[in-house]
């Protein structure tokens, strides 16, 4: 049995004369999580579109459960769910109707996989009468994945599915992904939020439709290969530019209350730096090491 | 820090009803002139009903409002000439190019032609987008995008611009360059009121409240939110708070 869920090899997509996916290649096995990170106008939405069937690749071979996504789609939309960006549920129908017909479409019931929704349907179940249209963010969200669930997929694909959401209902949200894997379900997930990384088996990081890294978040951490500094004063602004002047500096992010940096000698001298700011006048300085993150390494990949 | 003495912004005790639903329960805070002040809060917390009363979209229930020394219900004009607006689907004209986008801007805030010819070629300069300045807007990347929303909601120099989300879908790099240009922004007098989503952003603030269900939950730099409920970073804190 082939144990590759998603195999994508060489996928390109233009629009006219645009190039927005430019020879792709990544596999997704069974029961993994596997995230697509990235920017808007990464390719990210493309290539999802294109795994689903509802886009023709311009060039390159996709497959799914072994299946071509251009000769046997309809064989591969019965095995996956699929949950867009936008909300495309029926507004005017009302959450329960919403998932009784997307039940039927797949020639199943409520009643027949409830038990793989219950988790996520349960919330909103209090509600089931009310029409889509009036449901919150949230709960929005809880019904579209329900019914991207309700015919039992093998593949669960979302694009997107945390933009604009509140912290709160991103990691309740990302808790529920997880309790679906534990279930057996693979997972192809796009996200523009770098520390959801953290959160998934294996990771593609994407930017201008190519991809700059494809590994567990933990492997990616540890390839970063430079020493990260991270650094504070009273004064944020002044002490970027400051830093930014020094020659001894490669690069200066703001990132929380401190600033990363990193140095292009092999070793920062801590005491030195301190003296020199010292000299610029900044009060409150703080300099320690610390590990890179996700985030760190989508910025040092994007500035190669 | 000694640059923030003056009261810029000041609420006490707003409430906002829609019906029965009480959108804003009984907000009292204030904004200091020049600070970076974070307003945060879960969808439907009320942060948008309260952004657009403070920018005069909208009127209080009741309360007191006043907006760089305005009162919003009175004087809701002179609110809008003293503040600017980026929201993250930002106002710009697709079909109008870089250029005419700054210039139509500056016309509605009444300035001279005068001074938007000078003010738009040393913005240009130092966007370093001179090159593109005749390119249409549509045919520009989103961080470029925000940059020029940004830079365009300031160009009549407010005493607040408000930020609605200004930095959904861009990559790190670009996020942080535009929080560069609000530290700039900051740096030069002008108070920046910002909404976010991203809890890494919430730490740039030099205060930063945090609603949940209508009601303002948590309000101080966030060193401070950190040590009061005990948290490492204001991730935490905004789940302690909204969860």
């Amino acid at each position: 049995m082939n144990e590759i869920a998603v195999e994508v090899q060489n996928l390109k997509k233009s629009y006219e004369k645009e190039e927005a996916v430019k020879g792709v290649s990544f596999s997704v096995s069974k029961g993994e999580l596997f995230g697509l990170i990235g920017p808007d106008g990464a390719g990210k939405t493309s290539i999802l579109r294109i795994i689903t069937t509802l886009l023709f690749p311009t060039e390159g071979k996709i497959t799914v459960l072994d299946s071509d996504v251009v000769k046997d789609y309809k064989k591969i939309r019965t095995n996956i769910g699929y949950m867009p960006q936008r909300f495309s549920l029926y507004q005017d129908l009302s959450v329960e109707e919403n998932l009784t017909f997307f039940a039927r479409i797949f020639g199943t019931t409520i009643e027949e996989n409830y038990d793989l929704i219950k988790d996520i349907y349960s919330h909103i179940e209090p509600f089931k009468d009310r029409l889509a249209g009036k449901l919150s963010g949230g709960m929005k969200q809880k019904l579209a994945l329900s019914c991207a669930l309700i015919h039992s997929p093998d593949i669960l694909i979302l694009d997107e599915p945390t933009t604009g959401v509140d912290a709160v209902s991103r990691k309740e949200f990302w808790e529920m992904l997880i309790r679906l894997k534990e279930k057996g379900i693979t997972i192809l997930v796009s996200t523009p939020y770098m520390d959801e990384a953290n959160l998934c088996d294996r990771v593609a990081l994407i930017q201008n439709g190519d991809i700059m890294s494809i590994d567990t978040p933990e492997k990616i951490i540890g390839d970063f290969g430079q020493k990260l500094w991270a650094v504070k004063s009273n004064n944020i602004y002044q002490l970027i530019n400051d830093l930014r002047r020094l020659d001894f500096i490669d690069t200066v992010f703001p990132f929380g209350e401190f600033l990363h940096v990193t140095s292009n000698t092999e070793d920062l001298n801590i005491t030195e730096l301190k003296s020199i700011l010292n000299e610029k006048n900044h009060l409150g300085i703080k300099i320690q090491q610390v590990e890179a993150n996700i985030e760190d390494c989508f910025m040092q990949l994007m500035t190669k | 820090m000694l640059k923030h003495t003056d009261n810029i912004i000041e609420v006490k005790n707003l409430v906002k009803k829609f019906g029965s639903f009480v959108a804003n329960d009984n907000l009292t805070f204030n904004v200091k002139k020049g600070e970076i002040f974070g307003f945060l809060g879960a969808n439907g917390a009320g942060k948008t009903t309260a952004l657009r009363i403070l920018s005069g979209l909208s009127y209080p229930t009741s309360g007191e409002v006043t907006v760089a020394g305005f009162d919003v219900y009175k004087e809701g004009e002179k609110v809008k000439k003293n503040i600017g607006y980026m929201s993250q689907k930002f106002s710009l004209y697709e079909d109008l190019t870089v250029r005419e986008n700054i210039r139509f801007y500056g016309g509605i805030y009444g300035l001279s032609n005068k001074y938007i010819k000078e003010k738009t070629e040393s913005l240009l300069e130092r966007l370093k987008m001179k090159d593109i300045q005749n390119s249409l807007i549509k045919s520009l990347p989103l961080g470029w995008k925000q940059k020029i929303a940004f830079s365009v909601a300031i160009f009549h120099n407010p005493k607040i611009v408000f930020l609605d989300e200004p930095t959904g879908g861009v990559d790190p790099i670009t996020r942080r360059d535009f929080w560069e240009m609000i530290y700039e922004a900051s740096d030069s007098g002008i108070t920046v009121f910002v909404t976010t989503h991203y809890m890494d952003e919430a730490e740039y603030c030099d205060r930063v409240s945090i609603m949940d269900q209508g009601r303002i939950e948590g309000l101080d730099t966030p060193g401070e939110l950190k040590k009061q409920f005990n948290a490492k970073n204001m991730d935490e804190v905004f789940i302690k708070i909204a969860r």
